[in-house]
């Protein structure tokens, strides 16, 4: 075995024009954007993990854009607005489905691999609550193959520098104005400034502020926390989408095209539930819009709702139904749901195309986050965010499934030209931002060397999972919400007496840990605190005090803003509704 | 409650030169992988364990790790299957050690540009508007290359790349042919000479441990051999007709076509 000693000579102080935090899919279209766009500015990713690595990278079952005849801008517009409960904002809807195609074809042009029709033309898949099929699909690893194009597309543009594994842990922030980050090199432990004149938040979810998930150890909000921190408003939080098919120990993704292929929801009786709830008559095909075709908020309450019926089955990891892909047949499993089959059977032990798969709600996807205008722009003068970490809002009250890569590729493109011609004419960081950063690396430092304290990092982390899905799940009320919100103050409070055992500077993944835990304690307070204070049910937001969509008080956002002294405020902006008033969903009729 | 025994390797720079076993009791569940152990290892035994981890579900690449002397993605790899134990786990053979079970890919990320790994067009090739067309056929001839994670097992697995740090290796070749292989590409030309370099196909002693390796189905070995089949064809060629083979000398109109289909001639 070699050995390498980490080197640790620092090579300067590092500054670019535009820093982008996070390399999935928003991150890495938002820097082929600023070099496209901007050729003379210099621009680097700052990402805790290589940029292949990141979460886009489960995404599985496709992108929706209008490419067909049959479909129009007009019919993706209207299911992504009503799936989203009309808490969607109409003009960043319309931009959005009017750009998606023309992204979709770009990566097409980057050499993604789309799976196609006998004719060579893309091909598309219905999904849920889509009354079209326009969901572009390569296989069912769309998410990987969407990255992988995009990261060896970056490597061709010499311009975009990279800084892997780097954890940032702090905006820097003067005078209303982004100047910088500060971050963490993994492999050294090295602390640095990182000037900009503007930077692009793109580090995605935080799903792991719960126990049970389909997202990826790193998914910690660490953005929609730096933005919190500095200033930023953080809108529309307490949406949660629970996605309905998950496998009930690790929370792997069944993804909803194994539905939209003609997979169905079978209760401990063998019977597809979902007629019971307002979601159309079982047909032996997929109908657009209606059954398992249903979208994700309206799914994962029906399985609550069987569950207290007592129609699931009880297993070591709580209830669960099946999914049957049976009827599908080998053939269309292996061409069309390839990575469900290889999930299956490597990691639950079971093969679809003989036997069901267990499946329960599983905490997917937020809709809230960073609060963005349709530029991208986050409310500090010079900061930006894209994609998960961000909402714009096209997805109000619940994402319809097949939106987020677009969302991605769109926004993380618009947001990559708006901060680029903002970095332009910025000025220079200020020098105050060198104190700022003195005390950050103090902060870190201390942090590091501390030999004090009780609290287990694993500890408080369970804890605050646990104190997440007790009171902001797939059902909420005022007082489970209150007790949530009391726990994770007191978690807070803990933190400050947190221990570290591992006090090396190399790939100290603990201090990591105790970093990421220290954003996700803030988001959790965030997301309960929106949750608590939305006193209606809209989409994923469901309480059971307040059963109704109240339009009189909550068509609005929730934007909650944090004071220095961590206390909060939430204010109530109008929604956008350009062309389309709030109505009634339908689904199945 | 059983358990089972996980010997793992800690190297902490700061404080050792070599290496040395750590061995930890974790539960044995039916469903547990390699990494829940790590991971259970890590929240309560240990928190100064450092590895790479994930998605944890066989697609990031992130948490490869030689498992009783095989490279595995410790998410995919189950105790029971080493039940009743000891399980060894130590870092991805073949690279340098950062820290414990983390090892430098440096190597790998700075060899990955050098093949061209994107879409080269040629002038007139990419349609204004609309999509280009591909058949399903098409999209066959190069699909299985463009399911590599970069997980680095198969340079684990390489003994060339053990012993020549200079070789491409199989990941790094097989994305080359990825691109070589898609009807979209008209870029073979400029990865001909990083892939006929010493350092490129012909260091490859055709051994397969990358195939083998390779928890994704990606055949790198096959893509080697391929690739040798073809630059020695076009070898031949060069001799024969020497404006056909190289983008940097003059080339008839439509040239790209002959070039992008020379890439695909062999089969």
């Amino acid at each position: 075995m070699r050995t390498t000693a980490p080197d640790v000579s620092a090579s300067g102080p590092l500054s670019y024009d535009v820093v982008i935090v996070g390399g999935g899919a928003a991150g890495l279209r938002a820097a082929i954007a600023v070099a496209e766009t901007a050729p003379a500015l210099s621009v680097a990713i700052v990402s805790k993990v290589y940029p292949m690595r990141s979460h886009t990278v489960s995404a599985e079952g496709g992108a929706a854009a209008v490419i067909k005849d049959v479909d129009s801008l007009d019919e993706h517009f209207r299911d992504t607005v009503s799936g989203g409960d009309w808490l969607c904002d109409q003009d960043a809807v319309e931009f959005f489905v009017e750009e998606a195609p023309k992204e979709l074809l770009r990566l097409e042009h980057w050499g993604c691999p789309w799976s196609r029709e006998p004719d060579g033309h893309v091909a598309v898949r219905p999904f849920g609550g889509m009354k079209q099929q326009r969901t572009w699909f390569a296989a069912d690893k769309t998410g990987f193959h969407l990255l992988h194009a995009l990261f060896q597309t970056s490597l061709k543009h010499q311009q975009i520098v990279r800084h892997d594994e780097w954890f940032a842990t702090k905006l820097l922030v003067d005078d209303g104005r982004v100047g910088g980050v500060a971050g963490i090199e993994l492999a050294t432990g090295r602390i640095e400034t990182i000037a900009a004149k503007a930077v692009i938040l793109c580090t995605g979810g935080c799903g792991r502020v719960y126990p049970f998930t389909t997202n990826a150890n790193i998914k910690t909000g660490d953005g929609m926390a730096l933005a919190y921190r500095a200033g930023g408003p953080l809108k529309d939080m307490e949406f949660v989408q629970y996605h309905p098919t998950g496998l009930p120990f690790t929370g792997i993704l069944i993804t909803e095209a194994a539905r939209a292929e003609g997979g169905w929801l079978l209760n401990r009786d063998g019977y597809r539930y979902l007629q019971d709830y307002d979601l159309g008559k079982p047909e032996p095909h997929p109908v657009f819009k209606s059954m398992e075709l249903g979208p994700r908020d309206r799914l994962s309450q029906a399985f609550v709702k069987e569950m207290e019926k007592g129609r699931t089955i009880p297993t070591s990891y709580g209830p669960i139904v099946h999914l049957d892909l049976r009827h599908l047949g080998e053939q269309t499993i292996d061409t069309k749901l390839p990575f469900v089959r290889e999930l299956c059977r490597d990691y639950e032990r079971i093969d679809p195309v003989r036997e069901l798969i267990p499946v329960r709600p599983v905490v997917h996807y937020m809709m809230g986050g960073v609060h963005t205008d349709i530029d991208g722009a986050a409310g500090v003068a010079g900061l930006y965010a894209a994609g998960e970490t961000a909402c714009v809002s096209i997805n109000g009250a619940n994402r319809l499934g097949s939106n987020s890569l677009p969302e991605c590729l769109v926004f993380g493109a618009r947001a990559g030209e708006a901060a680029a011609s903002h970095a332009a004419s910025a000025p220079g960081p200020a020098a105050s931002l060198a104190a700022q950063a003195a005390d950050e690396r103090r902060r870190l430092e201390e942090l590091l060397r501390r030999d004090g304290g009780r609290e287990r990092v694993s500890t408080l982390r369970q804890e605050m999972q646990a104190a997440m899905e007790a009171g902001a799940g797939i059902y909420r009320s005022r007082d489970d919400l209150v007790k949530s919100v009391d726990r994770v103050h007191e978690l807070q409070d803990r933190f400050r007496s947190v221990r570290l055992t591992d006090h090396s500077l190399t790939f100290n993944t603990e201090l990591i840990a105790a970093l990421e835990l220290e954003f996700m304690l803030e988001v959790a307070g965030s997301i309960l605190h929106s949750a608590l204070m939305r006193e209606e049910s809209r989409g994923a937001h469901q309480r059971v005090d307040f059963p109704r969509r109240d339009d009189e008080q909550f068509l609005a956002h929730s934007l909650i803003c944090r004071n220095d002294d961590g206390s909060w405020r939430i204010e109530y902006p109008p929604v956008t509704i350009t062309r389309w008033p709030p109505g009634e969903r339908v689904y199945g009729r | 409650m059983r358990t089972i025994a996980l010997r793992v390797a800690r190297y902490r720079p700061e404080d050792e030169t070599e290496p040395t076993m750590q061995e930890y009791e974790v539960p044995l569940r039916e469903d547990w992988a390699v990494l829940d152990g790590l991971n259970h290892i890590k929240d309560h035994l240990d928190g100064t364990l450092s590895y790479r981890w994930s998605c944890r579900m066989g697609i990031c690449g992130s948490c490869g790790m030689t498992v009783n002397g095989e490279p595995k993605l410790t998410c995919g790899t189950f105790l029971t299957d080493y039940a009743p134990g000891p399980v060894t786990v130590e870092p991805l053979r073949n690279f340098p050690v950062v820290r414990d079970l983390v090892v430098d890919i440096s190597d790998f990320m700075g060899k990955l540009p050098t093949v061209s790994p994107w879409i080269v067009d040629s002038e007139d090739a990419a349609p204004a508007e609309g999509e280009h067309l591909q058949t399903p056929e098409e999209l066959d001839e190069y699909q299985q290359y463009s399911m590599c994670i970069n997980c680095m097992l198969c340079y684990s697995a390489c003994p060339v790349y053990g012993l020549d740090q200079d070789f491409l290796g199989p990941a790094a070749i097989a994305l080359a042919q990825r691109y070589n292989l898609d009807s979209r590409d008209h870029g073979a030309h400029q990865r001909v000479d990083v892939l006929s370099a010493a350092d490129g196909v012909w260091s490859c002693t055709f051994v397969g441990e990358c195939t083998t390796a390779c928890p994704k189905g990606v055949d790198p070995a096959g893509a080697i051999q391929r690739y040798k089949l073809t630059a020695a064809t076009e070898s031949v060629k060069s001799l024969l007709m020497p404006w056909g083979r190289r983008s940097d000398l003059p080339r008839p109109s439509g040239a790209d076509q002959d070039n992008n289909a020379w890439s695909r001639e062999v089969r």
